[in-house]
């Protein structure tokens, strides 16, 4: 009987294992594709740090600076506004408020997740961008479309990420901690100040990794409102662009094999390697923490 | 709590006791603004889309000169998600099966954890694109909802496996020692006995992770393709035939899709109403999924606890 064939076993160990495949597949293939520009066509690794992308006029120039800066400082604004909101969201929910104001925030958040990123887009699109240029024109949003409106939709779109994670965290530490501080004396918002945050803050750290990640991979609602400009991030108001706007925008209309081809899937590869660093950010956050 | 203000209030710096106040007040506020944001968000779609959705819009033909519809935009995001599904739930199952109840620690478990996690953190777009060169070009299939589907199900995968292992690992050990105290296999057991107590918690997540595909796009634009179809002939079940709507190798372009797709080409009139009405449309899905999850998981649970 021992010797016997564990096929229940052996199958549903294939599918696990194909996780592992398609993940081996992926890197090799987007990587692979994303060196040709370097490999291929013969451009220095350098251009990654060149400022100008002009692919179709002469000069040809292939600089993807202005798209990592792009991607960069969306993802940046739209974190130093969501974050505020999003831990006050948490500390809300966990500490705060009463049973019934959670059964009423908690459902809510799970489908503001579920918004579909189109969705946002279009709200930025139609709402956001035309109130943006109506009424701040002023303050220099000429177009609307700009870095501030991909920052805020982005901020909206990882809020519940950033919540639900940094709620977890809270509601992981032991409740004597919390009687514990009480019984000194202290007010609650001390408590949460001084005691909660800090013993969080492992959770609080994933959860900022998680949302960066989210945002700065977040593709079609911030190509939708961004005003898709290749240059260098100046101004708020003004239009910028990003790695996943512009592979959105041309991989459709670029030929295969060609150096402007070639330049989006090196763009590609780099959202690549910034996901995966942040796998590996999230799992040396956690390294203390016993693995599930 | 109330019977412990007092001695706070004494023991407390008269600063400290303001904070306080500050504090809970705009954290309050934080509750109430995410509320009224959502609240805002939908009626915004519900206003836009009175006198758009209907039934007629939500079956009939795209139109360039009038309101037109979106019925084979609405066809193809439920084609492509009952094909997603098709394939993500059995390998996803069996997948978080043997993380719950065969996987041990080591390198190997390890690597597979490292993977379901590496996975969930690509860029949809960045799935998109390797589904382009496997979906697309290496199998010269074109863009094709099985593509699409196939790009879908690579991000759905960890989700569901993870989803499985957690409702699995929920069921308590006692249940299982019972059913191998009499005699029954490893397999027998989790088939009969440890699979179908974790089915409520099975079934909620996987109708949770139905409405994420409903409306992702990035994944799809260079899958399933862009082009918005103009008519299906249902009639036609030739499924080689890629004319007909139950072909799997046909472009596809779903309702999110058109959604993007349209935002370049300028906004007319009837235009804007569409987009609306169909941004409507997948928030009412949303609603529905997680609505259907929470009612199904909760009935689930009552007939198994009850049998």
């Amino acid at each position: 009987m021992r010797a016997q064939l564990d096929l229940p076993r052996r199958v549903v160990f294939v599918a696990a294992a194909s996780m592992v495949a398609v993940v081996a597949l992926l890197l090799g293939f987007i990587l692979w594709r994303g060196l040709q520009l370097f490999v291929a066509d013969g451009i220095p690794v350098s251009i990654i740090l060149n400022p100008t992308w002009s692919p179709a006029d002469e000069p040809v120039s292939f600089g993807i600076l202005p798209f990592i800066l792009g991607t960069v400082g969306v993802t940046v604004v739209g974190l130093l506004i969501s974050t505020p909101l999003a831990i006050g969201l948490a500390i809300f929910l966990s500490e705060i408020a009463p049973p019934w104001a959670r059964r009423l925030v908690q459902p809510a958040l799970e489908v503001f997740v579920g918004i579909p990123s189109v969705v946002w887009g279009l709200m930025g699109l139609t709402v956001l961008v035309p109130f943006l240029r109506q009424q701040f024109s002023w303050v220099g949003f000429t177009v609307g479309f700009s870095w501030l409106a991909g920052s805020l939709v982005l901020s909206m779109m990882v809020l519940p990420t950033i919540t639900t994670i940094t709620y977890d965290a809270l509601r992981a530490i032991p409740l004597e901690q919390r009687t514990a501080s009480l019984a000194l004396g202290t007010t609650r918002w001390q408590t949460i100040r001084h005691i909660l945050l800090p013993s969080a803050r492992a959770g609080i750290l994933t959860a900022l990794v998680l949302g960066m990640t989210r945002a700065a991979g977040e593709a079609l609602a911030v190509q939708m409102v961004i005003g898709n400009r290749p240059t260098i991030p100046s101004a708020l108001t003004q239009p910028v662009t990003t790695l996943t706007s512009q592979i959105a925008l041309d991989m459709g209309d670029t030929v295969s094999g060609t150096p402007w081809n070639d330049a989006l899937w090196t763009m590609a590869a780099v959202l690549l390697l910034i996901s995966m660093s942040s796998v590996v950010l999230i799992r040396l956050l956690n390294r203390r923490r016993a693995t599930p | 709590m109330t019977t412990a203000t007092a001695p706070i209030r004494r023991a407390g710096s008269r600063r400290a006791y303001r904070a306080d106040r500050v504090a809970t007040a705009v954290l309050w506020a934080l509750g109430a603004f995410v509320m009224l944001l959502l609240t805002a968000i939908i009626l915004h779609f519900v206003i836009a889309s009175i006198g758009v959705v209907s039934p007629s819009f939500l079956f009939s033909d795209p139109s360039r000169t009038s309101l037109g519809g979106i019925g084979p935009l609405l066809w193809n995001s439920i084609y492509m998600l009952v094909l997603t599904m098709l394939i993500s739930i059995p390998v996803g199952l069996l997948a978080g099966i043997y993380m719950a109840e065969y996987s041990r620690d080591g390198f190997v478990t390890a690597t597979i954890r490292f993977a379901e996690e590496a996975i969930s953190s690509v860029p949809s777009i960045v799935v998109g694109l390797f589904g382009l060169i496997a979906f697309v070009d290496l199998t010269h299939w074109g863009f094709t909802a099985l593509g699409g589907a196939l790009a879908l199900t690579m991000f759905n995968l960890p989700l569901m496996a993870r989803l499985t292992e957690q409702a699995l690992r929920a069921v308590p050990p006692d249940e299982r020692a019972a059913s191998l105290a009499l005699g029954a296999t490893r397999w027998q057991t989790i088939r009969h006995v440890v699979v179908p107590l974790g089915v409520p918690g099975i079934v909620t997540g996987f109708i949770l992770t139905a409405g994420r595909i409903f409306g992702e796009a990035a994944a799809l634009i260079y899958t399933a393709g862009l082009a918005t179809p103009s008519h299906y002939d249902f009639f036609n079940l030739n499924i080689t035939d890629p004319r007909s709507p139950w072909s799997p190798f046909r472009p596809a372009a779903t309702l999110s899709v058109y959604i993007w797709n349209t935002n370049g080409e300028g906004l007319g009139a009837f235009v804007t109403q569409v987009l609306n009405g169909s941004a409507a449309i997948l928030i009412a899905m949303v609603l529905i999924f997680n609505v259907g999850a929470r009612v199904l998981g909760r009935q689930l649970t009552r007939r198994l606890t009850a049998a």
